[in-house]
């Protein structure tokens, strides 16, 4: 990709006309990201069917690397967005959230047609995650059954966009900029079915009503579980779940000592998001009144 | 008693003859199978392993195309399996079912008859609970060890279930839509079963599959032949691994460079066609099937609309479909192949080390074959094409190409000119350009002559079917061996290798895509000559909703990875039904890798994935 100046340059001071193709003022965030965008390269991690419009997007005919996704990579330590190309069953989710936890922040993850954006035409079927999104943070939707390879261009051009619009000056605006290293997402537990660790307090729960022979809550009488469902209403509101007594053996599977409870992370990054789309806003105002001046 | 003339060998009857024989030999343990719309015979499960072995060797039925579970709740109440024998020299299936109790079925094990039905047992065990006394291996192969129930039994229910059988009143029209996940407390695709303990919860998954292959944790210490103390290493490939074709995984145990043992690991796309395809219509399952073998779906599409429609004939109102939808059927399956075909030879190229250069040539036919399929079924890969007793729509006068509209301009071509310079110009000239690339290249049959042999004898015993088994010098097409479709009119030959190793299978697959060209030239002046012709069996749409008639059916069609095959009970009343009852994919892909183990053994780490992408598995059928 060019190096556009003109594109890149974002100053109150004027640039004299003969040098705007030589010089430019810009932001440390503008001038980073225009770096990362334009180098993404995406994880080669085929799934099912998708797989197959993905290599076709790679090939001579469309040819991502136009865009900057210059290569695939193998090894989740050499790339930066994981395309999730086709069904996800969970079996599968396990190795999945493993890979993730591997990649080296700043991380994207684009969710490839159907059945990754939300289970898709398997979705009912006993081994299918309906969606990737219910393991892990998901950037970008491409519809499709498959997505056609112009529609995976689209929702790659997307997030070069949506990368477009992130800081570091503000350090809560994507976890990666922040203070500290993030945690690691929990890796699912294959059991009778499989266990989100997130999830352990209220399947315990629940299965203490079942041996006690009480019907299992519903939606209403489980406000923290219907908080994380709706995952839209901040969850400060809900009800703290009381955590039951661990057993040793169980130890494994619930959150690393010291690691934020699942709901208070998930407000942090509401609020970050909050912050960053107000953000979004005065920049983008700044420079509508910056165009009329 | 037996209706063959008396001079002539058993192994070559009438099906019927070889039924009467059996009969005649094991007269108590052999009843025909009369329930309406049924066929073969029933077997009595405590002498099956005899019958089994005069089936093969007496009546030379070598070869198991499938077997497969039915669960007949509230219709018998038993579980049945299913096997379908064939002989390699060509012909119809030998069908012979086994039935047990729905309580702790248990059916004898085939596998020292029949390799080939070692993966399917182990599936049968896995969804439907079916014990099999004499399996060397029986453990779960699509869920995981540790996984609540037997999914496939009628009365399992998955997390999501709303209604047995679809349209689910809650849909639209007239009904109140949702999210699945409104109604799940846990917001999510789970159920756990009451007694679930998670202070003993263990994930068992792992460690089962290391049992199974009588792998400890400990590495054992070996000596190898110079007297170095060397250790035995387990070697996990995949899922995510890049020559792997998807998600599909191989534990190897290695001495040094060279295996030892090799055992799959599947299920990791496991996304439950089946059971959906049990709650779906007949129709709704079209769609699903472009998604087995995502490469070929339209000859996923032919062998299930196949099977639909010799059940549908079964019936009282039925047409045939008609000449120009069967030429139409052919052509876009002879398509499918020369895409599949260039897919294997690419990836397998991939494998062995020259990356991605040979695929991007081949892309270039694939892409305008795509085309093609875009203007005519509207969609790129998932064509969803034909219906029962016709297709979706015929031939449009012009093939105007969206997909090009990334480059600023739309291709607009007449789609006979189109298809005749793709079948006379353009497709021949890749071949060509690929054997001259290829065929003779030093570095490719070095990697290839002699690794990942598969002898004739193994490939009929382990049930390997397509490019894996002609490489092996069994010539057994099923568009030769048990014609369909207008196939025995077309004039072609059956391409076979002798060898059985990687480089056989690659001359068998580009003689293949020869021989679909050379078919394809045949097609196109049957297209020129019915123009006009309906699509239809009789002029309109009418087959959209069928109401299909009691009984079975099997429809096999030789895909590009070998034989595919639907197994359909319809359990339906008096009226029929919309629904299948039972609804089984053979998958050549599945099945095929069956022999990997023994293929593998003595070769090098390197040449793993070779021998992987020469047997050409598409996840989306191995794991269904």
């Amino acid at each position: 990709m060019d190096l556009n100046l003109q594109e890149l340059n974002a100053t109150e001071f004027p640039v004299p006309a003969e040098l705007e193709s030589n010089i430019a003022i810009t932001s440390l965030s503008q001038l980073y990201n225009w770096g990362r965008r334009n180098s993404m390269w995406p994880m080669l991690f085929g799934l099912a069917c998708c797989a197959i419009e993905m290599i076709a997007t790679a090939s001579s005919r469309f040819d991502f690397s136009r865009f900057g996704f210059e290569v695939m990579r193998a090894t989740p330590r050499q790339a930066d967005l994981m395309i999730v190309s086709g069904t996800v069953t969970k079996k599968m989710v396990v190795p999945i959230v493993r890979l993730y936890n591997q990649m080296p922040e700043p991380k994207y993850v684009l969710a490839m047609g159907a059945c990754a954006s939300g289970g898709g035409p398997f979705k009912e079927g006993y081994n299918v995650v309906s969606g990737m999104d219910k393991y892990l943070p998901v950037d970008v939707y491409v519809p499709g059954c498959p997505p056609t390879p112009q529609a995976l261009l689209y929702g790659m051009i997307a997030l070069q966009r949506k990368i477009d619009g992130q800081s570091i000056a503000n350090g809560d605006d994507v976890p990666w900029y922040g203070v500290g290293s993030a945690e690691p997402t929990p890796v699912p537990v294959l059991g009778p079915d499989i266990i989100d660790p997130r999830q352990m307090d209220m399947i315990r729960r629940q299965a203490e009503r079942a041996a006690n022979d009480m019907a299992a809550l519903g939606m209403r009488e489980l406000p923290a579980a219907m908080q994380m469902v709706a995952a839209k209403a901040p969850t400060a509101t809900a009800a703290p779940v009381e955590a039951a007594p661990v057993d040793g053996n169980a130890l494994a599977f619930v959150l690393p000592a010291g690691g934020r409870p699942w709901e208070e992370a998930e407000d942090i990054r509401e609020k970050r998001r909050l912050r960053a789309l107000a953000r979004k806003a005065v920049r983008a105002s700044r420079r509508a009144s910056a165009e009329e001046e | 008693m037996p209706t063959a003339a008396p001079d002539a060998p058993l192994t070559s009857t009438t099906i019927e003859g070889a039924i009467d024989h059996l009969r005649a030999t094991y007269p108590e343990a052999v009843r025909a199978d009369d329930r309406e719309g049924y066929g073969g015979i029933i077997v009595d499960s405590a002498q099956l392993l005899d019958i089994a072995r005069f089936i093969r060797d007496d009546l030379g039925f070598d070869y198991l195309s499938s077997a497969t579970a039915v669960d007949y709740l509230g219709a018998g109440d038993h579980m049945e399996m299913v096997y379908h024998a064939y002989r390699s020299r060509g012909g119809g299936a030998l069908v012979f079912k086994a039935q047990a109790e729905r309580e702790q079925p248990e059916i004898p094990s085939l596998v020292s008859v029949w390799r080939g039905a070692d993966f399917q047992e182990r599936e049968a065990w896995d969804l439907y609970g079916i014990h099999f006394p004499g399996h060397p291996n029986l453990t779960r192969i699509l869920m995981w060890e540790g996984f609540h129930g037997h999914p496939m039994r009628k009365d399992w229910r998955e997390a999501y279930y709303e209604e047995e059988q679809k349209p689910f009143d809650s849909r639209w029209p007239g009904g109140h839509v949702h999210r699945a996940e409104e109604k799940n407390v846990f917001g999510k695709n789970v159920s756990y079963p009451r007694e679930i303990d998670l202070s003993r919860l263990m994930d068992t998954s792992e460690s089962a599959v290391y049992q199974s292959l009588g792998l400890g944790v400990d590495v054992e210490r070996v000596m190898d032949k110079d007297g170095f103390e060397t250790n035995e290493l387990v070697v996990n490939m995949g899922p995510h691994h890049p020559s792997t074709h998807g998600v599909f995984r191989m534990v190897l145990t290695v001495d040094g460079e060279t295996v030892t043992s090799l055992e799959p690991v599947m299920g990791y796309l496991h996304r439950n066609h089946e059971k959906i395809g049990e709650r779906n219509t007949y129709l709704h399952n079209i769609p699903f099937t472009d998604r087995l073998d995502y490469i070929s779906s339209m000859g996923n599409n032919h062998g299930y609309v196949l099977a639909v429609e010799h059940l549908l004939s079964l019936g009282r109102r039925y047409n045939e479909p008609t000449y120009r939808c069967e030429t139409l059927r052919v052509m876009m399956v002879e398509l499918s192949r020369i895409v599949n075909h260039l897919w294997a030879i690419g990836f397998w190229l991939n494998d062995i080390g020259a990356f991605f250069t040979p695929v991007l040539y081949f892309i270039q036919e694939r892409e305008r074959i795509m085309d093609f399929f875009e203007a005519v079924a509207g969609s790129r890969m998932m064509c969803n094409y034909m219906r029962f007793g016709g297709l979706f729509a015929d031939l449009p006068e012009r093939i105007k190409s969206v997909s090009n509209l990334v480059n600023d301009r739309a291709r607009d071509y007449n789609t006979m000119q189109f298809l005749t310079e793709m079948v006379s110009e353009r497709i021949p000239r890749t071949i060509d350009e690929l054997e001259q690339l290829l065929t003779q290249n030093e570095i490719l049959i070095e990697r290839s002559v002699g690794v990942g042999v598969l002898s004739a004898a193994d490939a009929i015993n382990y049930s390997a079917a397509g490019p894996l088994l002609r490489g092996s010098g069994v010539p057994y097409d099923i568009r030769r061996a048990d014609p369909y479709s207008i196939y025995d009119e077309l004039d072609f030959d059956v391409a076979v290798e002798d060898a059985g190793d990687m480089y056989a299978r690659y001359l068998v697959r580009v003689k293949e895509l020869r021989e679909s060209v050379r078919i394809l030239r045949q097609i196109l002046p049957r297209l020129e000559a019915t123009q006009g012709e309906s699509i239809w069996a009789d002029g309109k749409p009418g087959a959209y909703a069928p109401r299909v008639p009691l009984g079975e059916a099997y429809g096999r069609v030789e895909n590009g990875k070998g034989e595919l095959g639907y197994y359909i009970v319809s359990a339906g009343g008096k009226s029929g039904t919309a629904n299948p009852w039972r609804y089984h994919v053979r998958a050549p892909s599945f099945i095929n890798l069956t022999p990997m183990g023994i293929m593998s053994q003595g070769h090098k780490v390197a040449d793993i994935v070779g021998i992987l992408g020469s047997i050409d598995i598409v996840l989306g059928e191995t794991d269904r």
